[in-house]
């Protein structure tokens, strides 16, 4: 056991024990801090192992969540089923992404462009689809808030909580056995050098392809929990870019390609955000867009002065893995 | 539907698609020189109308004799941004900058939400309700002057690229990184100048939009992902391609709004942006790398 694994597995029981010691407003905090830790982790695989920059994540959010939504609004049918659909319709728009991208040759800018281009795209779809909605938003039945109905995934915040718990511990483990896989190897490979890797006969198109699916079939799961978390769907808000941005800083700032980088990153933001939001109501400012400023300015002098990220530069400090 | 209104909507999307290809001009520079994703452009483009509504709320200043001080103000700007806050990446990885650029976009459109608060504000001049009569045709004169100072602009920025030895330094920074720092040239400080000609763009850009268009802080997102469509779908480091992907966008939305649904416009916008990057990735007419 390295000190690592300690840490770990520390911050893993003061998860698990903490719905008893802090209130309601506490835990849905944290639940947010575990849903960004979870979409950053996904988008994590694309860019962080793959080197493939996406800034239109919330195309899959918003597919996953719109899938698994219209199916129990329209069908009654649980999202245990519809899960499968929405990460059946985001691997195939991922695929399809990613397929036309590569094979065309397209990197870097372009390819983010590329991936703002389909969200956009596909939030307009949306705007004008009126099976589930359009502009107008589409409402879920709200939870019952004292039972556990597990198979439609209504119940109270608590469940919710663990449940996002249970994903992003799922996907930090994911990715752990990834990292060391023959699979991650290769990701590494490509995103340090294509050519190279290419040379060393590694199929760096289909590998660059199956990042995106893994990628997006992670979101999927993302955007199914927050269809039935929030109850209320809007392609305006689920699609904007502004969503797709928000998925992207944790890890950025956690610091791109590690493990516990978007953990931190997400805790930080999340944390960060609200507690800007207190002290300004605190001292009666509250001035639209004030937030928001701070948030920036305190993006720019991580990106500024912690290009890594905060976790390898804390890593160091604390004598652990910078992964 | 009649021919004529057709031909009116057609003809007012090419004179406001001239204003957009200025905008795109300015980022297309910024990209093609500095090779910077400026992912603030399109909130650089709201401030921009916002001082020029501001002028005019305060001293009854025509948007015209504003651009001046805004385009000055805006060149000065740009160029301290680029040599205090940019230059220090431009070896960073591609991410990195982008976040930069995304923290100051975030600063740029809140501030602008704090000072002006989430109202749309607008500019209200005599001429912005007349309009030249050719035959059937009616072409709104606000439309037309917007378009012109567009035009005019666009080839000063043009002679200045072609004619002038800064200009001519410049072109060599976008060509050959390194052979424009062997044969002496201070890269940084063109780097800078460079980033304030393309935001004096926006600033004048947004100028002539501010007679078109009310301005509010949410503008700004949007027009950056049009910049981009634009500088792309024309060719990026292509003057011409900026200036005409402006009038294709210009046109496509003006059509959309008129034969689908106004709400469906910029989906034209974003499925042309696709079918560019995967037919003609270079853009219309850029070169191919």
């Amino acid at each position: 056991m390295s000190r690592s694994h300690i840490a770990l597995a520390a911050l893993l029981l003061i998860l698990l024990a903490l719905p008893a010691f802090v209130g309601a407003y506490a835990l849905s905090v944290a639940a947010l801090v575990l849903y960004f830790a979870y979409t950053g982790q996904a988008w994590n695989v694309m860019m962080g192992f793959a080197g493939q920059l996406s800034l239109g994540h919330s195309l899959y959010v918003g597919v996953g969540a719109y899938a698994a939504g219209a199916i129990f609004f329209h069908y009654g049918i649980g999202p245990w089923a519809g899960l499968w659909v929405a990460i059946l319709l985001c691997v195939l728009l991922g695929v399809a992404i990613g397929f036309l991208a590569f094979r065309f040759g397209i990197s870097g800018v372009y390819f983010a462009l590329l991936t703002i281009a389909f969200a956009e795209f596909t939030r307009i779809g949306f705007d004008h689809l009126d099976w589930v909605g359009g502009p107008g938003g589409m409402f879920l039945r709200v939870a019952q808030r004292d039972t556990w109905d597990i198979a439609n995934f209504r119940g109270p915040p608590l469940m919710y909580y663990y449940a996002i718990l249970g994903l992003s511990s799922f996907a930090f483990i994911l990715c752990y056995v990834l990292l060391k896989s023959k699979a991650g190897y290769y990701w590494q490979a490509i995103r340090e050098n294509e050519e190279a890797a290419q040379a060393l006969g590694i199929n760096t198109f289909r590998w660059k392809v199956c990042a995106v699916a893994l990628s997006s079939a992670m979101t999927a799961v993302a955007g199914v929990f927050f269809a039935f978390y929030y109850n209320n769907l809007f392609p305006e808000q689920i699609f904007n870019i502004s969503r797709s941005i928000e998925i992207i800083l944790g890890p950025i700032i956690g610091g791109l390609g590690t493990l516990f980088g978007p953990i931190l990153g997400a805790a930080v933001l999340t944390l960060l955000s609200d507690g800007i939001t207190e002290l300004l109501a605190a001292l009666g400012l509250e001035i639209p867009g004030v937030k928001q400023v701070f948030y920036g300015v305190v993006l720019l002098l991580v990106v500024m002065f912690l290009p890594n990220g905060i976790w390898p530069a804390l890593a160091k400090k604390l004598r652990m893995e910078s992964r | 539907m009649p021919p004529e209104l057709v031909l009116n909507v057609v003809i007012a999307g090419v004179l406001t698609g001239l204003v957009y290809g200025l905008m795109a001009l300015g980022l297309s520079v910024i990209f093609g020189v500095v090779r910077v994703v400026n992912f603030a452009h399109g909130e650089m483009m709201t401030i921009a109308m916002y001082a020029a509504a501001a002028l005019f709320a305060a001293l009854k200043l025509d948007p015209f004799l504003a651009v001046l001080p805004v385009a000055a103000a805006f060149f000065v700007l740009g160029y301290a941004m680029q040599a205090g806050l940019i230059n220090p990446f431009i070896t960073r990885p591609e991410h990195s900058q982008f976040m930069l650029l995304v923290a100051v976009a975030i600063i740029l459109v809140n501030a602008l939400l704090i000072v002006f608060g989430p109202d749309a504000r607008n500019v209200q001049l005599d001429y912005q309700l007349e309009s030249y009569e050719l035959g059937k045709l009616l072409l709104d004169k606000a439309r037309v002057y917007a378009a012109g100072l567009a035009v005019v602009a666009a080839v000063l920025l043009f002679l200045f690229f072609r004619f002038t030895l800064t200009g001519k330094a410049i072109r060599a920074c976008a060509d050959n990184y390194l052979g424009a720092k062997v044969v002496g040239l201070n890269v940084k400080r063109l780097y800078a100048l460079t980033f304030g000609l393309g935001s004096a763009c926006v600033a004048v850009a947004g100028c002539a939009m501010v007679l078109l268009v009310d301005v509010t802080p949410g503008l700004g997102p949007y027009y950056t992902l049009l910049a981009f469509v634009i500088v792309i779908v024309g060719g990026l480091g292509s003057m011409g391609g900026a200036l005409l992907g402006g009038v294709l966008i210009g046109v496509s939305e003006a059509a959309a709004g008129l034969f689908i649904a106004p709400s469906a416009k910029s989906m034209f916008s974003f499925g042309l942006l696709i079918l560019v990057l995967l037919l003609r990735p270079q853009g219309l007419l850029g070169k191919r790398a």
